[in-house]
């Protein structure tokens, strides 16, 4: 049995699991990667449009700070994030941002003077502050209320993660490339690390660790119709299932974008509407100010989402061969604009569509793109309930982003969690908790046990072909647990599921190569996204209100008396084929906002039992605390600091803001 | 204003629709280099084709129906991670967002050369990649270590940070290196993609290098020296990167260091 030994074992080689590593690297602890593919070609490089951090340099953030970013995220959540880990992600956002400025990272800057921008459709010259002059700009995206989204044109997570990962081999990072875990090593109360197969000779190894950390970022293709890369397949979300210890936390809740290019899914970045983009129906009618008359193209994701489903089923999609879209226009932007600021928006049109967004509209619909749910962890990253199991990222549930995520504050907690998490791996690897004994029988039966599963594949005399069943996963995942959800509809899916995760226990190959063997990839994971697809649809059909980006037709208001609480779901035994689900309440009298109206979509919810009593105590603090200054107001409220690593606390300087 | 029904794409599938979809015959270069028994040769497969059709599709489409094995690399299918490089028809390009419309009905496709071969069109372009970013310390060498990051960033020239970007756009997919008759020679010359970079962080002002550290790197035959312009680099680069300037600019910025 071949195995290797690192102090951090980090599953997912993306922006979140580079920066963990390079965190520890610089604790002085070893760390590793394992990545499906080199390191610069994870799904990360995908974020286009920017990276969330309230610097307030541009004119149109004056006055932006981490209050508003903060209320911003929280009304994005609809109320479902844990709000002291909102607090610590926008008090080191701008932190992350500066740290990857001096990484390299060629932030769009903010250019003196008069300058036209898109505002409502219409133009308007606003004038940049002559100290904001080579600072980083900020661009203005979905659910915010000040311009704070930090961009590199529109290719920001492709100069982020080229950043990242060339620190992390500066750093000495090893990456094993194209490797895979394929379970985690544990106890039932302590993670050892993983068994991780070669994707190029198929050999097996044990990773044996202190701490390991999943980073593999999200589930977009458990869906047919998706954003995401190919290789965000929700595996890491599979692996903390597997375990039957680890949970993970609201699996139900799924973000469409609204501007997938239709049919292919691809992305064309939020960026576009934040810039000025226009979304118009069959007809050329701008529709969204109908629905949305205050932020219109700029709700949050689930929200414009809906309407374009909503405007569609009204009957005013465009009509394609492939079926109905809307259009996304962009050409009042301007070719110059749209060539420097949207560069990868054009070319993907250029490729894909044969058209110039400078003169055509841009064919859009929704697609699957973010995954809420993951691996549930505290706000030190670490699973409470498998000790020595870290997730962080897209991949993690620690949980900043409740039931909707806002456009730029993914990419941001990608660098913003490995800084946090990277430091508490390191102190946990530092504490007697990281100290380990190995359990090399343990070790030696969890390669055993993947070794058999493959040999029952290759070897086997099953009959279901792989590659079909994923599809029809993906067909009822789109069909059934998409973007409008009823009970009759999740039913259904559940059931299929059900059926589906079954037969996937008796899949057989057509080829038997235990080297590069796509089919065989195919089978040993569609059998671990079935599980992730069945905590999707029964938590989804289980949950009995809306909230976010989960919509129930047959329950649509937000109901904070019953539901205002995370999903907790767990595997216990393999032959199982439902999760068992479980339900963490969140307090709302230690809530800084407590629950309301998020200011646009549907009106319409329950109040919970304590939200007027945390009201009007709030209310009473901040007459008693008139004229203090904000910072005192907040920790007086909800004190979150001493959550934060030591070397990531202390207050972010802006132009308005001066530190002593 | 745009006038939706005049829109190329859908016109395209509209042709496209009127007649009866082209057969493409696609030869791929299959080769297992582990499989003792494995000897190159091209497989031709045939299939339907389909508005809109791109390599990423078509090659999925063979794969899911035609034969299991086939080996090849997507990963985000939108043309930025650089991971599908391969030679098309003779021609170093991105699969994804290559579309069969613009292509013969015969298709012929090869693993990208000068890397090491995984299995049929894959390629392993990561470990090259690391062992140039290794050897070429492709970041940015700070002068100051540990930066406060609660103050105020450096500013920087707007105009100098989008030309920094315009040289950061590499993807690292190698095709740059495959389309090089220098690569094919000298097995380690760092090829465009190298050299791009060393003349990224020659213009980053947060990188306390200077044109003598830079020299110690490229200032020989693998580096610039080694470059016999015949510039297939940049015929290929699928991000129409501007290596024909770059690669003059730092010759000449060497050849004075190394003069000086």
């Amino acid at each position: 049995m071949k195995v290797i030994y690192t102090d951090v074992l980090v599953i997912g080689g993306g922006l979140a699991g580079l920066r963990i590593a390079i965190g520890a690297r610089r604790r002085g602890h070893d760390a590793l990667i394992l990545s499906l593919v080199p390191a610069k070609r994870s799904h990360s490089k995908a974020a286009q449009g920017g990276m969330q951090a309230s610097l307030g340099n541009v004119i149109k953030g004056q006055g932006d700070n981490e209050d508003v970013h903060f209320e911003d995220t929280v009304r994005g959540s609809d109320w479902g994030a844990d709000q002291q880990v909102v607090r610590m992600f926008v008090n080191t956002a701008p932190k992350a941002v500066r740290e990857l400025a001096a990484w390299g990272v060629p932030w769009s800057r903010v250019r003196k003077g008069d300058r036209t921008v898109i505002i409502n459709g219409q133009k308007v010259t606003i004038t940049e502050r002559d100290e904001a002059h080579g600072l980083i700009s900020q661009r203005d995206f979905g659910g915010t209320k000040k311009w704070r989204t930090c961009h590199v044109s529109d290719g920001t997570g492709h100069a982020m993660l080229q950043a990242v990962a060339d620190q992390a081999i500066a750093s000495g990072v090893p990456v094993h490339e194209r490797t895979e875990a394929l379970a985690l090593i544990h106890d039932g109360s302590r993670c050892y690390g993983a068994v991780v197969r070669d994707l190029i000779t198929g050999e097996l190894t044990a990773y044996v660790a202190k701490a390991t950390a999943i980073a593999t970022g999200g589930a977009g293709r458990l869906y047919r119709v998706t954003t995401n890369a190919v290789i965000c397949e929700g595996i890491g979300a599979a692996l903390a299932l597997e375990t039957g210890v680890a949970a993970l936390g609201n699996m139900e809740a799924v973000q469409f974008h609204p501007t997938g290019i239709f049919p292919a899914g691809i992305l064309v970045t939020e960026g576009c509407r934040g810039d000025g983009g226009l979304l118009r129906d069959a007809s050329g009618h701008r529709f969204m100010p109908d629905y949305e008359p205050e932020k219109k193209e700029l709700a949050s994701r689930d929200v414009v989402s809906r309407r374009m489903e909503e405007h569609i089923r009204k009957g005013n999609g465009a009509k394609s061969r492939f079926g109905e879209h809307l259009w996304l226009d962009i050409t009042l932007l301007g070719e110059k604009h749209v060539k420097t600021q949207l560069r990868e928006v054009y070319e993907i049109c250029q490729s894909f569509l044969g058209t110039d967004p400078t003169r055509d509209f841009i064919a859009v619909r929704p697609a699957q793109h973010y995954t809420m749910g993951g691996v549930r962890t505290k706000p030190t990253g670490e699973s409470p309930t498998l000790r020595g199991l870290f997730a962080a990222g897209e991949a993690a549930c620690w949980d900043m982003h409740g039931f909707n995520r806002l456009g730029g504050n993914s990419v941001a907690e990608t660098v913003v969690a490995g800084m946090i998490v990277g430091e508490f791996i390191a102190d946990f690897i530092e504490s007697p908790k990281g100290e380990i004994d190995i359990p090399m029988a343990l070790v030696r039966e969890a390669v055993e046990a993947e070794r058999a599963r493959l040999d029952a594949l290759l070897g086997g005399a099953g009959t279901e072909r792989a590659d079909a069943l994923k599809i029809e996963m993906q067909q009822i995942m789109t069909d059934k647990v998409g973007i409008f959800r009823t009970g009759a509809d999740l039913e259904e899916a559940v059931h299929r599921l059900q059926g589906l995760l079954v037969r996937s226990r008796s899949i057989g190959l057509r080829n038997h190569v235990d080297g590069p063997n796509p089919e065989l990839v195919t089978a040993y994971r569609t059998q671990k996204m079935l599980k992730v697809a069945l905590c999707i649809a029964t938590g989804a059909l289980t949950r009995t209100e809306s909230r976010g980006a989960h919509f129930r037709e047959d329950f649509p208001q937000r109901d904070d008396a019953h539901w205002l609480k995370r999903t907790l779901a767990t595997w216990k035994d393999p032959s199982d084929t439902l999760p068992c689900l479980a339900y963490e309440p969140l307090d709302v009298l230690s809530m800084e906002l407590p629950p309301g109206w998020r200011g646009y979509g549907a009106k319409n919810y329950v109040d919970h039992p304590d939200t007027a009593r945390r009201a009007e105590e709030l209310e009473q603090l901040r007459e008693r605390l008139q004229g203090a200054d904000r910072h005192k107001v907040q920790a007086e409220i909800m004190p979150y600091e001493h959550l934060l690593p030591a070397r990531f606390r202390g207050r972010n300087e802006r132009i308005d803001e001066k530190l002593p | 204003m745009s006038d939706p029904a005049a829109n190329p794409a859908a016109a395209a599938a509209a042709t496209a629709a009127a007649g009866p979809p082209r057969k493409l015959r696609f030869h791929v270069l299959r080769h297992d280099p582990r499989d003792p028994h494995s000897v190159p040769h091209t497989e031709v497969f045939e299939i339907e084709e389909a508005a809109g059709m791109t390599l990423f599709i078509a090659l999925n489409e063979i794969r899911e129906n035609l034969d299991a094995s086939l080996a090849f690399d997507f990963v985000c299918r939108a043309g930025i991670c650089g991971s599908c490089g391969m030679v098309v028809n003779g021609r170093p390009g991105l699969a994804c967002r290559t579309l069969t419309q613009d292509l013969p009905q015969d298709i012929t496709l090869a693993p990208l050369p000068a890397f090491e071969l995984i299995a049929d069109l894959s390629v392993n372009t990561g470990k090259w990649m690391r062992g140039m970013s290794e050897r070429l310390e492709t970041w940015v060498h700070s002068l100051e270590n540990d930066p406060d990051l609660r103050r105020i960033e450096a500013p920087m020239d707007p105009e100098l940070a989008d030309r920094i970007y315009e040289l950061d756009r590499c993807i690292e997919c190698g095709c740059c290196v495959a389309a090089c008759g220098t690569a094919r020679m000298r097995e380690d010359f760092v090829g465009a993609v190298g050299l791009n970079k060393i003349a990224r962080f020659a213009l980053d002002p947060r990188d306390a290098r200077t044109d003598a550290d830079f020299y110690e790197l490229v200032g020989n035959d693998d580096g610039v020296f080694g470059c016999m312009t015949l510039l297939g680099c940049h015929d290929v680069c699928p991000k129409n990167l501007p290596l024909q300037t770059q690669i003059a600019f730092l010759r000449r910025r060497m050849a004075r260091e190394g003069a000086g």
